[in-house]
């Protein structure tokens, strides 16, 4: 139906994407702790030794539990199984709240306890108008 | 068969750009006039959320341009059909700007949103890689004097960067990301409003019409190189 040479080139496609989409995979399985943006409280907990380099930590900012004085802010960030203490100074982004989530940048202290350098508020992927978000908060 | 000869293209493709203009005009104002105006702000974001009626139409044209791009290289390596070649080429450009457009805007809402312009995260990086495989391709088109070598050269291009494209689409659901999940789904239910979800649909539109629009520009500017032959350079 089709010469050789488009036969040729049919297989040369589909030996090419193959390859290349099963070094990606490799790749990124390989790097998967990198491509990450953010550990959770519970894969914090499970490390096998303390790092000292920057990581990332996300979660939810448990309900009731930020605590500003002075110049430090305390709170505690959940992902429902662990949970971790933050403490940081400094800005704030204006979506950080409780309930909402959180990505924090620094480094452990201890498995418990975690010292941010940096706060960032991270938006779900909820989109609504506040009077429907009353609305379902009454429910 | 007869019906797609060049010249029938040419005359179709320059016919339709006047109408194309008026319809993407049209729906350009309805769209923002609901996205502006009409549409409510957000209960966590405020107004910052009408960023995502330019951010969100810009991303999924993007992606969608290079898809078809790639589908068309493979076609056009495969078959060489030279019709393929010229669209794959015409509908370049607009995508890269749409990915820019991307970018840009997801920037300027990040800063009030997350706190930062820019993130490392898997979305937002893929994002940037489609945009580099976007600009090789545009590249390798002058690059190249050779035709049968620039066809080759940018379809492989293409092919090659289709597979970052389900990697931008899944990063969000494959590992934790700043970015936030998909808003929109098909399959399942989607979690934004349908207020919002009504200016994002028109947006839309108006995007696809005006991408249409300048890929019909380009694709005249093509064919019109081949008819005088002298400016030919594919």
């Amino acid at each position: 139906m089709y010469g050789r040479k488009v036969k040729l080139r049919i297989l040369f496609l589909i030996v090419l994407l193959s390859s290349i989409i099963l070094t990606i995979f490799l790749v990124l399985k390989s790097l998967e702790e990198n491509v990450v943006y953010f550990l959770s409280p519970t894969e914090v907990k499970n490390l096998n030794e303390l790092t000292q380099d920057k990581i990332r930590i996300g979660g939810m900012v448990k309900k009731d539990s930020i605590n500003i004085n002075s110049d430090k802010i305390n709170f505690i960030i959940t992902d429902f199984n662990n949970e971790i203490n933050v403490v940081y100074s400094g800005l704030i982004p204006n979506l950080f709240q409780e309930s909402k989530g959180v990505v924090a940048e620094g480094f452990l202290k201890d498995k418990n306890y975690f010292n941010a350098e940096k706060i960032l508020a991270k938006h779900d992927e909820n989109y609504m108008p506040p009077n429907i978000k009353e609305q379902i908060g009454e429910k | 068969m007869k019906f797609f000869n060049q010249n029938n293209l040419f005359n179709l493709s320059f016919r339709s750009q006047k109408i194309i203009l008026i319809f993407f005009l049209l729906i350009l104002s309805i769209g923002l006039f609901e996205a502006l105006v009409l549409s409510p702000e957000d209960y966590l974001q405020g107004h910052a959320v009408r960023i995502m009626y330019v951010h969100v139409p810009s991303a999924w044209i993007s992606l969608g341009i290079f898809s078809l791009i790639a589908l068309l290289s493979v076609l056009v390596f495969i078959f060489k059909n030279k019709n393929f070649i010229l669209i794959a080429k015409s509908l370049a450009p607009s995508g890269f700007i749409f990915n820019i457009i991307a970018l840009v805007t997801g920037s300027i809402w990040g800063k009030p949103t997350w706190g930062t312009w820019w993130a490392w995260d898997a979305r937002i990086t893929s994002m940037l890689i489609l945009a580099l495989f976007y600009l090789m391709y545009l590249i390798a088109w002058r690059m190249f004097e050779n035709k049968n070598y620039v066809l080759k050269v940018t379809s492989l291009i293409a092919i090659f960067g289709v597979i970052n494209v389900p990697i931008v689409k899944f990063s969000v659901d494959w590992w934790s990301t700043l970015h936030q999940a998909s808003s929109v789904n098909l399959i399942s239910k989607s979690t934004i409003h349908p207020s919002m979800l009504i200016p994002l649909s028109i947006m839309t539109a108006a995007f696809v019409l005006f991408s249409l629009l300048i890929f019909l520009m380009k694709y005249n500017t093509e064919l019109i190189k081949i008819k005088n032959k002298g400016l030919d350079r594919l």
